[in-house]
């Protein structure tokens, strides 16, 4: 029909976001400014443990342009904790997973002792941040030095404790298990055992976190502006802490220079500005330097895997057996979540009967670890995708012909893995074609078997090219829920907003192709508010890869009402019955008659309160619904990855040649999107892979603190990616969309690790470690060559 | 990471400049590109009380063709000697090196003058005066005087420089005829300080090489000049085997740190690497090898 | 002496001055003296680009300069680009080949690039991958904005580049 509109879900429509960015004029919450501003810095600790005795201020009172200057001690009797538990985990996961979990609350400004370098010990409010942070420097401690726990090995045999109620240091503990492991093992042909360790690395977005806040004390009232990810859990936390009506507390995030899960949780500052702002009745601005963020922005990855696997002559994988430790600093922002994930993701795309895992997450002296990109599946997918290659070296097989053999088949679709998934429900991949992807990828390197010929006339010149693969499965869109709020007004706009609080991702335009499709409207008449509580009661935010299944499946939910009633107006108008209405082009017609149609605009004056309305018996006023989605469980998507990388046998530099990724997140809404978040993510991995370290010395003290030593990778050091998309509809959505974030950043430190153990065949190269170096590779060469001479 | 309590006085000229520097000494800096010097600033781990801004003095920024040798103000922008045809043409090897210093908006703004007066072990610039046998002129109140670049760096950001002087001119001779240079080095990333770099001004006469300078840095407290490698290139040519010794006694002779990016034996072996590869380019350029 | 000081410099054009204190950054005299926040601050120590302007014609880190530096200077920043509501060929480029994700990095690239084009009429997309490693992305993964450059370098330099992704 001539008034239908095109799709545009699945269109690379131009980003909304863009033009304000391009200009400079995106307001991030750094470049707010408010009468009266005054602003904080924050003091944080040396030590990576000690006793506090006891902190003077005295100084720092005294100078110039302070306002006010606390110490923890203050604060003790007014502010709260932050629960341990910001995201409760739900009944069905409990019991399949039996844990044991006592995270430890988070005390805002510690009083007693300090649990990690970069811990907050006091703070002083200032006129301008160089007067803060002058005064910070002289605010004197008096500690006492407890021995550091500087690894989550350490912790375990440890007779200090992080937490003195935290008995072996242990935060909680986590067992999942599927068929019988232990009888599997013994019965395998082969056995395979190994440790793996997944090191330490972070978000690092371009943009540190800050909070700028306001009281309003006519209405008692409180407005926070955080660069979060999770608008609606800062309103709960300030509002708790405050002790003030979560109707009271608004928060926003406004532009959002990156996030990828560093602020994908409530910290510290996030209250203590907000109670700042009450306490001092102005406009209150904390933004976190890069040091600071290096110190105390959450942390990820930081495991330590025992692995055993047995399989048999053939390579299929019978059982895998996996323990692993979780270093997760000094608090666990997000409770057990990224070990839930890494228990619930270890098997991957492929068909093992039986499982066993065990888990201890481990309380440190290092900062906390929060979920990044990723979270607890880059971990497991190092350990899962290099055991399959290790097996590939014991049998003499060509690695991705093990994965070929152990891959669940699409007529295994959908898959029961036999393990709860996070949500509590029982984990079922949805769709999807795991073989397919893996040979796409091989394609996109050429193929497998030119590749092999290469490699070996290479070898024959002295050239060491090596080919690595990874695969992996994600569970996105999860729940608990996402809420939107749709309200259509005299102007005839559709107004979308939702709990949803993008970093990049280019939501404002995702969600109005989203909303366009739902109305039939024209993509300008879609109005989406992103990241501010105020426009959505309820809400959950922008983490865990979910936004585009949870908050379109809020969309969709809550135009389904507001739809019923614009419906039954132009149903009463139009003098139609509802059943020949249909949405065309921003109006409500009748079928097949061009002529009888309203304009969403007149629909929504006829849907007025008052004398002059339109409506029929029983429709309330006002064209505004709210739904909270509730996604039955979450979408598989998946990826298969291989890279050709060639090192210099004399400095032992990795130069990856090439780069692929088939990558399957169902329907894409935008593919130019999609295709960003992919490569961003891939980058991601591979400065993980290669560069990215937040490296500890044995006193706890963090050795990368500035750019100079936590490097990121730049645009010089980017291979040629080709990133490649399927895109099988997920059936648990209607609009057949799986998540797509976080992918990306899974699978390059296993893909280079294994390529680079596949370069070095000759040999015996073994990395079970990350990050990937040039001088370890050399290491690996001359005790070769010594082997050999 | 904001500053601390400074002041910044502005002199515009150098007699000034040298005067501000003899009367508030020690407690003064001179400020001159700052890419290295407001980091430090910035994280508050240098404090001075004040800062002597040398960027206003314009007569401390030239390249100038002084018959001989080019003489090169101290505050002349990196980006300035990159872009120099003259030095391109007479000191191909301090063109070369200019271009990997760090990334172009640092180079922009950063100076000859505070790189050497700075003497970062890892940085570019001290390996090149050494390896050209660069002179370094040094003002103070008191008067001028030259400093050898072999006298000039001391110890890790330490250099001959007393509190009052400045360093005001580098002398840098032209590359003689028959002769060709490399600047090679390896960092983690692009622009990162160097693991290992090698500044190499190779002269040829008849394809045999008459006068070999090579210096490294980023393989330890200083930049340094690699006397035996030069003496086995010199003694034997640049032939593999030759090359190979090169670059044996150059790991041998530096006694590098150990840090979060590289061990002493890691950079120690990749200045063997960067050795040969500078030997060898340089020996190319020449057309000496293929 | 340390008392704020009276800077006055051209931004964008237009004839501007404020106060700073001697050991205000640049970027924060151009941020919050001037209003001027299109110019980002992401690591204060020079290494990550988001501050980057062009002072003199040339691109600099606003972090590593003082604001009472920039006394008579003639800056560039982001705000300067558009001509009113039309993007400088650049910023098109940019969202054309989705150079930008959270827009955080984006102004300190747009300078960045303006100035590396600019420094060479003869750039290699080898040369744009190592010019723009000069500031750092954390979103896009580099493909989008080195594609960008790389078009705007033809644009201004009239002659094409030879692409290595070509068959990417």
């Amino acid at each position: 029909m001539a008034d239908t509109m095109p799709s545009y879900i699945g269109r690379s429509v131009v980003r909304r976001e863009d033009n304000r960015l391009l200009k400079g004029a995106g307001t991030f919450v750094g470049d707010m400014k408010l009468e009266g501003m005054v602003h904080v810095a924050i003091v944080r600790s040396q030590q990576a443990h000690a006793r506090i005795n006891s902190v003077d201020l005295e100084a720092a009172r005294n100078a110039d342009g302070v306002v006010l200057a606390l110490a923890g001690a203050e604060l003790k009797d007014v502010l709260p904790p932050i629960s341990g538990m910001q995201v409760a985990a739900p009944k069905g996961w409990r019991d399949g997973m039996d844990p044991h979990i006592d995270i430890p609350d988070q005390t805002l400004v510690p009083y007693d002792k300090l649990r990690y370098v970069g811990e907050p010990y006091a703070l002083v409010v200032a006129g301008d941040r160089y007067m803060a942070e002058d005064a910070a420097e002289l605010i004197e401690g008096d500690f006492d030095p407890l021995p550091p726990i500087a690894s989550a090995e350490a912790a375990l045999d440890a007779e200090a404790l992080v937490h003195d109620h935290l008995p072996g240091n242990i935060a909680a503990t986590l067992h999942a298990k599927k068929g019988e492991g232990e009888a599997a093992l013994e019965a395998a042909p082969h056995r395979l055992k190994r440790r793996y360790y997944h090191h330490r690395y972070a978000a690092m977005p371009m943009e540190c976190r800050g909070v700028v806040a306001e009281y309003d004390s006519r209405t008692d009232s409180i407005t926070v502006w955080s660069s979060t990810q999770v608008v609606h859990w800062v309103r709960r936390e300030v509002a708790n802490a405050l002790d003030m009506p979560e109707e009271r507390v608004r928060v926003v995030a406004p532009d959002v220079g990156g996030g990828f899960g560093g602020k994908g949780h409530v910290y510290p500052e996030d209250i203590l500005i907000a109670y700042l702002a009450k306490r001092l009745d102005r406009p209150v601005k904390w933004l976190e330097d890069r040091h600071e963020h290096l110190l105390n922005a959450a942390h990820s990855r930081d495991n330590l895997f025992d692995i055993e696997v047995g399989y048999d002559d053939d390579g299929r994988i019978s059982v895998v057996k996996n323990y692993f430790l979780v270093d997760s600093g000094a608090y666990s922002p997000v409770g057990a979540a990224i070990a839930g994930n890494s228990i619930a993701h270890f098997m991957g795309p492929y068909d093992i009967p039986h499982y066993e895992a065990d888990c201890k997450v481990m309380m440190t002296n290092r900062t906390p670890n929060a979920p990044y990109r990723g979270a607890g599946r880059p971990e497991v997918a190092f350990a899962m995708e290099r055991s399959i290659d290790l097996i590939a070296n014991e049998l003499g097989l060509d690695p991705a012909e093990v994965r070929f053999r152990n891959m669940i088949q699409p007529e295994q679709m959908p898959y029961a893995v036999g393990l709860p998934y996070r949500d509590g429900v029982m984990i079922e991949y949805d769709s999807g074609d795991y073989p397919e992807a893996l040979r796409k990828a091989l394609d996109g390197i050429g193929g497998l078997d030119e590749f092999r010929s290469r490699q070996k006339a290479a070898l024959a010149e002295g050239r060491y090219l090596g080919l690595g693969l990874g695969c992996y499965v994600e569970g996105t869109g999860i729940g608990p829920f996402e809420g939107a709020t749709v309200k259509i007004d005299s102007s005839g706009k559709v107004m979308v907003a939702t709990g949803a609080c993008p970093q990049g991702q280019g939501h404002e335009t995702a969600f109005a192709q989203v909303a366009a499709d739902i109305w039939n409207v024209p993509i300008e008449d879609v109005v989406v508010t992103l990241a501010d509580t105020s426009h959505v009661t309820m809400g959950y935010g922008t983490i865990a890869s979910r936004s585009a299944v949870t908050a379109s499946g809020a969309i969709k939910d809550s135009s389904d009402k507001v739809k019923e009633k614009v419906f039954a107006i132009a149903a009463n108008v139009l003098e139609a019955s509802e059943s020949d209405l249909e949405l065309r082009n921003g109006s409500v017609g009748v079928k097949g008659v061009p002529e009888m149609s309203m304009t969403l605009k007149e629909v929504a004056r006829a849907a007025l309160p008052g004398w002059i309305h339109q409506r029929p018996e029983g429709i309330e006023a006002g064209l505004e619904g709210t739904a909270y989605y509730e996604p039955p469980t979450v979408t598989w998507a998946y990826a298969a990855n291989a890279a050709i990388v060639e090192i210099d046998a004399q400095t032992g530099v990795v130069k990856i040649e090439n780069y692929v990724e088939v990558h399957d997140a169902g329907t894409l809404i935008n593919p130019g999107i999609a295709d960003g978040q992919v490569r961003g993510g891939l980058v991601q991995g591979i400065g993980g892979g290669l560069f990215e370290e937040l490296f500890y010395d044995e006193h706890g003290q963090l050795m990368t603190g500035s750019f100079m030593d936590y490097l990121l990778p730049t645009a010089s050091d980017i291979p040629p990616i080709n990133v490649i998309h399927t895109e099988t509809p997920s059936p648990r959505n209607s609009f057949g969309f799986k998540g797509l974030g976080e992918g990306g950043a899974i699978a390059p430190p296993v893909v280079i690790a294994n390529a680079v153990c596949d370069a070095l065949k000759s040999f015996g190269a073994e990395l079970n470690s990350t990050p990937v170096r040039a001088e370890q590779i050399l290491n690996i060469i001359d005790a070769g060559v010594a082997a050999a001479e | 990471m904001k500053p601390p309590l400074l002041d910044i006085l502005t002199p515009s000229s150098l007699a000034e400049a040298l005067s501000l520097l003899s009367e508030h000494g020690d407690e003064a800096r001179p400020l001159a590109g700052g890419q290295s010097l407001v980091p430090l600033l910035n994280f508050r781990m240098s404090r001075p009380a004040i800062l002597i801004d040398l960027n206003q003095i314009a007569d401390l920024a030239y390249i100038k063709d002084a018959g001989d040798y080019i003489a090169i103000g101290a505050m002349t922008r990196e980006r300035s000697i990159e872009d120099s045809d003259l030095v391109r043409k007479e000191a191909p090897l301090l063109q070369e090196a200019t271009t990997q210093i760090a990334h172009l908006p640092i180079r922009n703004r950063g100076t000859i003058g505070g790189s050497l007066a700075n003497a970062d072990p890892a940085a570019e610039y001290p390996a090149v005066v050494l390896a050209l046998e660069c002179e370094l002129v040094v003002q103070s109140v008191r008067g001028e005087r030259r400093i050898k670049a072999a006298a000039f760096f001391e110890d890790v950001l330490t250099t001959a420089l007393e509190p009052d002087e400045l360093l005001t001119e580098i002398i840098v001779p032209k590359a003689p005829s028959g002769s060709s240079s490399a600047f090679v080095e390896i960092a983690r990333r692009h622009g990162d300080f160097a693991l290992a770099g090698i500044a190499a001004q190779i002269t040829f006469a008849n394809s045999a090489p008459t006068d070999v300078r090579l210096a490294v840095c980023g393989a330890g407290t200083t930049a340094s000049r690699l006397t035996a490698a030069e003496e086995i290139i010199q003694r034997d040519g640049v032939g593999p085997e030759a090359i190979k010794a090169a670059s044996e006694a150059a790991a041998s002779a530096v006694d590098p740190m150990s840090d979060l990016h590289a061990s002493a034996d890691y950079r120690r072996r990749l200045t063997g690497v960067m050795i040969g590869q500078a030997v060898e380019k340089a020996a190319q350029r020449a057309g000496v090898i293929s | 002496m340390k008392a704020p000081r009276k800077v006055s410099l051209t931004v964008n054009g237009e004839a501007l001055s404020g106060e700073a204190s001697p050991r205000m950054l640049f970027a924060d005299f151009l941020r919050d003296v001037l209003g001027k926040t299109g110019t980002h601050v992401g690591c204060e120590h020079g290494v990550c680009g988001a501050c980057t302007v062009i002072v003199d014609d040339v691109a600099v880190r606003s972090c590593l300069m003082f604001a009472v530096q920039a006394e008579g200077a003639d800056v560039k920043t982001v705000e300067g680009l558009a001509d009113g509501e039309e993007l400088h060929p650049l910023q098109k480029l940019f969202s054309e080949h989705r150079a930008l994700q959270c827009g955080y990095c984006t102004p300190g690239m747009l300078m960045t690039a303006i100035d590396l084009v600019a420094s060479n009429n003869a750039l290699s997309e080898q040369d744009i991958k190592v010019g723009m490693s000069a500031a750092l992305c954390r979103c896009t993964g580099y493909d989008g904005i080195v594609k960008a450059v790389t078009a705007y370098a033809e644009q201004v330099h009239g002659k094409p580049i030879k692409r290595e992704s070509d068959n990417g």
